[in-house]
């Protein structure tokens, strides 16, 4: 089972975890990013999240196809929230149950390391006096 | 023929809008729309790069580009 969400909604953590849940799985391994207050010494006001809808959950459904194929696993939830957020709200939490620890954690990894590579969402940090896109530049 | 060109994140600041329209020859593969862009936009070569994506697959530098596709461009992506 695989879920997939991009939303502008806030991510509701424990509707993310009990999707996932299953009387087979001996454990969920869950990651949730979180909003820092601070990037590279300055403080940050907000992020905002924009997407390319279609693609972003096109992608993210084939990221967690890819964990699924790499590794023993029972269900992957993959939430993604666009729009502007606060410090310490939630841009992105992934889920994942499996028999044993190992294959959840390595597969929570491999979603969260290659999300952030291949998805097409972009992040603007919004500074006191500025702003910049997450990455733009070398 | 006639293409749009979505852009998101910092190419919709390139653009100024969310989208352009460019005028394409027949047969316009991936690598000649980039050199098209750059020439309109120069601010695009100062990226730390950036990908295609028709029909919401990233396309190699060699995919010919048909009416009707939709074409996106795609800047470093920083989701997360």
């Amino acid at each position: 089972m695989i879920d997939i969400l991009l939303s502008t909604e806030p991510l509701d953590v424990s509707h993310c975890i009990n999707l996932v849940q299953s009387p087979e799985c001996g454990g969920i391994d869950v990651f949730i990013g979180t909003v820092r207050s601070q990037t590279k010494g300055k403080q940050v006001v907000r992020l905002e999240f924009e997407a390319y809808e279609r693609m972003a959950i096109k992608e993210m459904r084939k990221i967690a196809e890819q964990a699924m194929d790499k590794w023993p696993v029972h269900k992957i939830a993959v939430h993604h929230r666009t729009g502007v957020l606060q410090i310490g709200e939630v841009p992105v939490m992934i889920a994942v149950s499996a028999a044993h620890r190992d294959a959840a954690f390595d597969a929570c990894r491999y979603i969260i390391d290659t999300l952030k590579q291949t998805v097409p969402i972009w992040k603007k940090e919004v500074f006191e006096d500025g702003e910049v896109w997450v990455a733009a530049h070398p | 023929m006639e293409i749009t060109v979505l852009a998101f994140g910092i190419a919709k600041d390139i653009f100024g809008r969310e989208s352009v329209q460019i005028s394409l020859g027949k047969n316009t593969d991936i690598a000649s729309l980039k050199e098209i862009l750059e020439e309109q936009y120069p601010k695009l070569k100062e990226l730390a790069s950036y990908m295609i994506a028709v029909n919401d697959e990233y396309a190699h530098a060699d995919i010919v580009i048909n009416t009707g596709d939709e074409i996106a461009i795609i800047p470093p992506v920083s989701g997360g």
